[in-house]
């Protein structure tokens, strides 16, 4: 608060020369009508979270146990038959698994291409660079059904239709668009001096790439390798449309395929959704920080 | 961890071009002329993805094609059906139902409970506070969609849902209802779905924009008898509009590209009560294999996109060039 006053216009009136004063004092006194805010925000904040809590508590009872206590009530006695029905059903393991590569391989390769791409835009500057970025973007913001159908003929046609690698290489263009963009106006502003200095000292363009500026902006490439690893865990049209065997399936596929499926009780459903979230939930809590500063940034898709 | 500064996300969308930052290289355009070489994979690959077919899905739309034949040649055939197709209104029509639970409820409500949070429980009652309750409106997010889709269908399944038993065990069993599987209340659920999904993500952006904003501003505000209602609107609102244009913008084209949702909870179903452009587009493809109409679909759908995310870019300039002449 004093550096605020401290900070202060020189025009300021006598009167508000105090107000700061007034204002603390105001501040700790919390009336009702602040009481009343804080519960509607927490009013909201339960609404939000008891689906995650119904989820969460009837994914651990057996279906004779939600028929007679209903969904509301904690479980009589842990049952893990849903969770145990539903791992072995649809094999979680390898499911997480095809996930994990995928994704990681996407976030990775992704992160090489937008880096070399914001290079020549953001540093080099290359003639028309304006419309290269707005190339990059639109292939951010159009629909995938618009690329699918052809998609679909060409992989097939080269023999990569149901193969994980289809939706890597996929993944790997429309995510690094994304990343173009961003980058590019990052390396737009990236401090000159740094380049001359590095050029002087005879660094050839390559060198300085790998050398100067992907360690200087290696907090804003991390960033994006999260991101393009929790975007293509996420992604389902094109998996879907892809990986049609078993075994290529990706969690929120295989989980999505059994939901018509007469054989899933109410508590096997649970479970699957239980299951499903598990692992986006883990990596929120690991990369809390890291996504919180970077949603604001990106402004996200 | 200071990742991307300020100005990406303050211009947003908007600024696509690092045009205005002054050049790096000085040393003349011969030596920016090699820098055309690191643009290689990346032109390779966008072109072999995503420019390829673009351009083939958009010829497919002229033609009849069901994927065996070798498409025909028809002209604007479709395109007149298109027009004509009461079904392909109807999915623009839930596209609209769509914006409004996805952009138009998230953005007011957002905007209130990022105020709210900011402002009064923030400085009042401590930023753990502030900060638990927005990781717990950002938590439907995090999720793959049709995980969250899946969450919130499991609750309203028809015979035993959560809903329907709470409902039955307070005495309403009368209000119980195949939630996702009558007409009447197919898309409302779907609805409901979305605001739950995506309220947490103008929250995020709002509440780290409102730091930006100079606390100096609302104690002058204050001093000159403004209440609450009044600083939000005029100062809050004004300064954060960047942050708005973006989430308004972002979360239409995904309000427009909704699939997966669909997909998992009501296949467009009952009739066509809850059918929506990409699944229709989808299920010419793939099911009735109509491919060239499929095709039609599809890029009426990007053109509609391309034109929303044009007119916000323009609205955002304009809105920022009459900032800087003010």
């Amino acid at each position: 608060m004093s550096t605020i006053t401290k900070a202060a216009a020189p025009n300021e009136t006598p009167v508000k020369r105090d107000a700061p004063l007034k204002i603390r004092k105001r501040k700790t006194k919390r009336t009702a009508g602040d009481w009343t805010i804080l519960a509607v925000a927490i009013l909201v904040g339960i609404a939000i979270a008891v689906p995650f809590y119904l989820i969460l508590i009837n994914s651990f009872k057996s279906p004779a146990d939600y028929s007679s206590g209903g969904p509301l009530q904690l479980p009589t006695q842990l049952s893990f038959d849903g969770i145990i029905n539903f791992w072995n059903r649809v094999n979680f393991p390898e499911k997480l698994l095809n996930s994990i590569f995928i994704s990681l391989a996407v976030s990775i390769f992704a992160v090489i291409v937008s880096v070399l791409n914001a290079y020549a835009i953001g540093i080099g500057r290359v003639k028309g660079r304006t419309w290269i970025v707005v190339l990059f973007l639109l292939a951010n913001v159009l629909p995938q059904e618009a690329l699918l159908y052809p998609l679909y003929f060409m992989f097939k046609s080269v023999g990569l239709y149901d193969n994980i690698w289809s939706v890597i290489i996929i993944f790997t263009v429309i995510q690094s668009a994304f990343g173009t963009y961003l980058l590019s106006s990052v390396y737009g502003t990236f401090p000159k001096e740094i380049l001359e200095a590095a050029a002087l000292d005879g660094a050839t363009r390559w060198q300085m790439l790998w050398r100067v500026v992907v360690p200087i902006s290696r907090p804003t490439l991390s960033v994006l390798v999260i991101f393009f690893f929790i975007w293509t865990w996420n992604e389902f049209l094109i998996p879907l449309t892809f990986l049609v065997s078993n075994a290529n399936q990706t969690v929120p596929i295989a989980i999505a395929s059994l939901q018509g499926d007469r054989l899933m009780d109410v508590t096997t459903t649970s479970a699957s959704a239980l299951l499903g979230l598990i692992p986006t939930l883990v990596f929120f809590l690991i990369f809390q920080r890291t996504l919180t500063q970077g949603i604001t940034a990106g402004a996200v898709k | 961890m200071a990742t991307v500064p300020p100005e990406t996300r303050t211009r947003g969308l908007g600024s696509a071009s690092p045009e205005d930052a002054p050049p790096v290289s000085v040393r003349g355009s011969r030596r920016s002329a090699g820098y055309w070489l690191y643009l290689i994979p990346g032109f390779v690959l966008i072109t072999v993805i995503v420019v390829i077919p673009l351009i083939w899905n958009i010829y497919l739309s002229f033609t009849s094609y069901r994927g065996i034949r070798p498409p025909e040649w028809i002209g604007l055939e479709n395109w007149v059906e298109l027009m004509g197709d009461e079904k392909f209104w109807t999915s623009f029509g839930n596209s609209v139902a769509l914006i409004i639970a996805m952009v138009v409820i998230p953005t007011l409500v957002g905007l209130v409970l990022a105020a709210m949070l900011f402002d009064l429980v923030g400085k009042k009652f401590g930023g753990k506070v502030a900060s638990f309750l927005r990781a717990t409106y950002y938590l439907p997010q995090i999720l793959p969609v049709v995980v969250g889709a899946i969450v919130i269908g499991w609750i309203l399944r028809p015979d035993n849902g959560a809903l329907n038993e709470i409902l039955r065990n307070i005495g309403l069993g009368a209000l119980a209802h195949n939630w996702l599987g009558s007409p009447d209340t197919a898309l409302a659920s779907i609805m409901v779905v979305m605001v739950w999904i995506q309220l947490g993500y103008p929250v995020v952006i709002f509440m780290a924009a409102l730091s930006r904003v100079d606390p100096e501003l609302y104690e002058a505000a204050e001093l000159d008898g403004a209440n609450w209602f009044q600083r939000f609107r005029s100062i809050t609102v004004s300064i954060i509009r960047p942050e708005i244009f973006v989430v308004v913008l972002t979360s239409t084209i995904a309000a427009l590209k909704v699939f997966g949702p669909i997909y998992t909870l009501t296949r467009g179903g009952p009739g066509d009560s809850t059918i929506v452009p990409s699944y229709y587009s989808y299920s010419e493809f793939f099911q009735s294999q109509q491919v060239g109409y499929g095709a039609t679909i599809a890029t009426a759908l990007t053109i509609v996109i391309v034109i929303v995310s044009v007119f916000f870019i323009k609205a955002q300039n304009r809105a920022e060039e009459a900032e800087g002449t003010r």
